[in-house]
């Protein structure tokens, strides 16, 4: 679905990602696992066009989206949950989630839907999004993401800083996504919420891919984890 | 005049500068709260909207008419001028907040000399469409309870009752437009977090050329209302620059309500203070209000503190 090939990216002269590979299918959940300044959070930049690509390809089944202007890239349904939830602080819980369904002029149905899956937002519409508390707010991080009806969801460490009930009602919504196809990248910090639900790893180390292992592999012989991680 | 009435015809002058200066001072707000871009250009935007009201409303034959077509077409070439420079220099500087400011002065002085040089350095006026004399009432107490007296020289003209009028339709029509559209919507999205807004499929760059074009249109438009009242000049934007920033200040950067309130503020007391002592004494005030502004209540009036 999602594939990237040999991409260099970073931030104006600091070049933070060398050559880095790896496809993202539907339907499963990839996760980036990697230390501090590894390049996890620029490699979901750059596939948002949000950094410009000093070399390789970024495609979306089969298109070339690495050199889309930035407010492009969603429209080919890329869901975006940025790292800290970045959410419009000032703008109430509707216009948060009506700007997610602009994005693509989604039905309206689409939103039923999303409120379905966090029916806590529905009671707080006309609420601003900065008097939500923290795990309202991943949910409504979310669920504006989901509201553009996404082929392919990108989520950078949706669980930092929530309570143990929060972080199971965003992965519930994960992992039901994952069911209906969705191809999922997910940066997370916390290997025990990522090897239970993830498919595949990718190790990142230095802006490079170390390796690649199944989910299933790591669960059988944690002894590998020491060896990428060092934990 | 006794004082009664003396202080409600300088009210009066007051309420007009501060319709005008609401208008321009919303477009600056609007421009820096959304682009963070001090637009050091603003003022010419203003003049250039009174100068083109000149050469417009000549070349549609002078009179109603004439007026009439300055007011609809100046705001929209002013306004395409403005996404011009936003396309041919911002864009190109990133929307740096440092670099924009270089290059802002930059834009004044070609806008200026290029008023200059087209238009001269004579002031000229633009005969307004309408301008009836309408007496105003005072109220005396007499002898036998409030009586309804007519001072000689209480008056106003319809025409400066229409700037404040047109001032203010035209700044519900943007609170609504910020508040109640999409693309108001979109605005304000920019405005909170330009990359999390590219994210979600807005295109910031047309936003901030629709936000620049739209911030300079109302300086002209304030511009296009203020020529029958005031003549247009080459140099009438330093004024209307200084007045403003410190409208934009008071009111609290980005916020339209605080912007109104501080225009009306410094509208009136620009007006009295005027009037009743001189227009150097009203400017010092002002700027003095401004300074204890800044240190009390840095974030203005409206505003909100820096997180």
């Amino acid at each position: 679905m999602l594939e990237v090939q040999g991409i260099d990216a970073g931030y104006g002269p600091v070049q933070v990602l060398r050559g880095l590979s790896l496809d993202v299918r539907p339907g499963e959940i990839t996760c980036l696992l990697g230390r501090n300044g590894a390049g996890k959070t620029t490699t979901m930049k750059a596939i948002m066009g949000l950094l410009p690509l000093g070399a390789g390809r970024i495609t979306l089944a089969g298109e070339d989206i690495g050199r889309l202007p930035a407010h492009e890239v969603p429209r080919r349904g890329i869901g975006y949950i940025p790292q800290g939830r970045r959410l419009f602080a000032e703008l109430t819980v509707a216009q948060n989630l009506e700007i997610g369904l602009m994005t693509r002029n989604s039905p309206r149905h689409v939103l039923t839907r999303v409120l379905d899956l966090f029916p806590r937002l529905a009671d707080r519409m006309g609420q601003r999004a900065e008097t939500l508390s923290g795990g309202e707010q991943q949910m409504l991080a979310t669920a504006r993401a989901l509201c553009l009806e996404p082929r392919v969801l990108l989520l950078d460490e949706p669980t930092e800083g929530l309570q143990p009930s929060m972080i199971e009602a965003i992965r519930q919504v994960v992992i039901r996504l994952k069911s209906e196809g969705v191809a999922i990248l997910l940066v997370e910090q916390r290997l025990d919420a990522v090897l239970s639900a993830a498919d595949r790893v990718v190790f990142i180390e230095n802006g490079q891919v170390r390796e690649t292992a199944d989910a299933a592999d790591l669960r059988a012989r944690p002894e590998l984890l020491k060896r990428y991680l060092g934990v | 005049m006794e004082f009664g009435p003396h202080l409600m015809l300088a009210a009066l002058e007051g309420a007009v500068t501060a319709a005008v200066l609401a208008l321009m001072a919303a477009g600056l707000s609007l421009v820096f709260g959304v682009m963070r871009v001090v637009n050091v250009a603003h003022g010419e935007f203003y003049m250039l909207g009174a100068v083109l009201a000149f050469v417009v409303a000549g070349m549609a034959g002078g009179g109603a008419p004439g007026f009439v077509a300055a007011l609809v077409a100046v705001p929209l070439i002013v306004a395409a001028l403005a996404v011009a420079a936003d396309r041919a220099v911002l864009r190109r500087l990133s929307y740096d907040p440092e670099r924009t400011i270089v290059a802002t002065i930059g834009i004044l002085y070609i806008l200026q000399q290029l008023a200059l040089m087209g238009y001269g350095p004579d002031a000229r006026p633009v005969a307004p469409p309408f301008n009836h004399r309408i007496a105003l009432p005072w109220i005396d107490w007499g002898a036998g309870g409030p009586v309804l007296t007519w001072p000689w020289g209480l008056s106003i003209t319809s025409y400066k009752l229409f700037v404040i009028g047109a001032a203010a339709t035209v700044l519900a029509g943007l609170w609504l437009l910020m508040t109640r559209t999409r693309i108001g919507l979109v605005m304000r999205a920019t405005q909170l977090d330009r990359e999390t807004a590219q994210t979600f499929g807005i295109p910031v760059g047309r936003v901030y050329a629709l936000v620049f074009g739209l911030g300079a249109g109302l300086a002209a438009l304030a511009g296009v209302l203020i020529v029958p009242i005031q003549q247009a000049h080459y140099l009438m934007g330093g004024d209307a620059l200084l007045l403003s920033f410190i409208v934009v200040i008071i009111g609290g950067l980005g916020s339209l309500p605080g912007t109104l309130i501080a225009a009306v503020l410094i509208g009136l007391s620009d007006g009295i203070i005027s009037v009743f002592f001189s227009p150097t004494l009203a400017k010092i005030i002002a700027t003095l209000l401004v300074a204890l502004v800044l240190v009390f209540r840095p974030q203005g009036l409206m505003g909100k503190p820096a997180r």
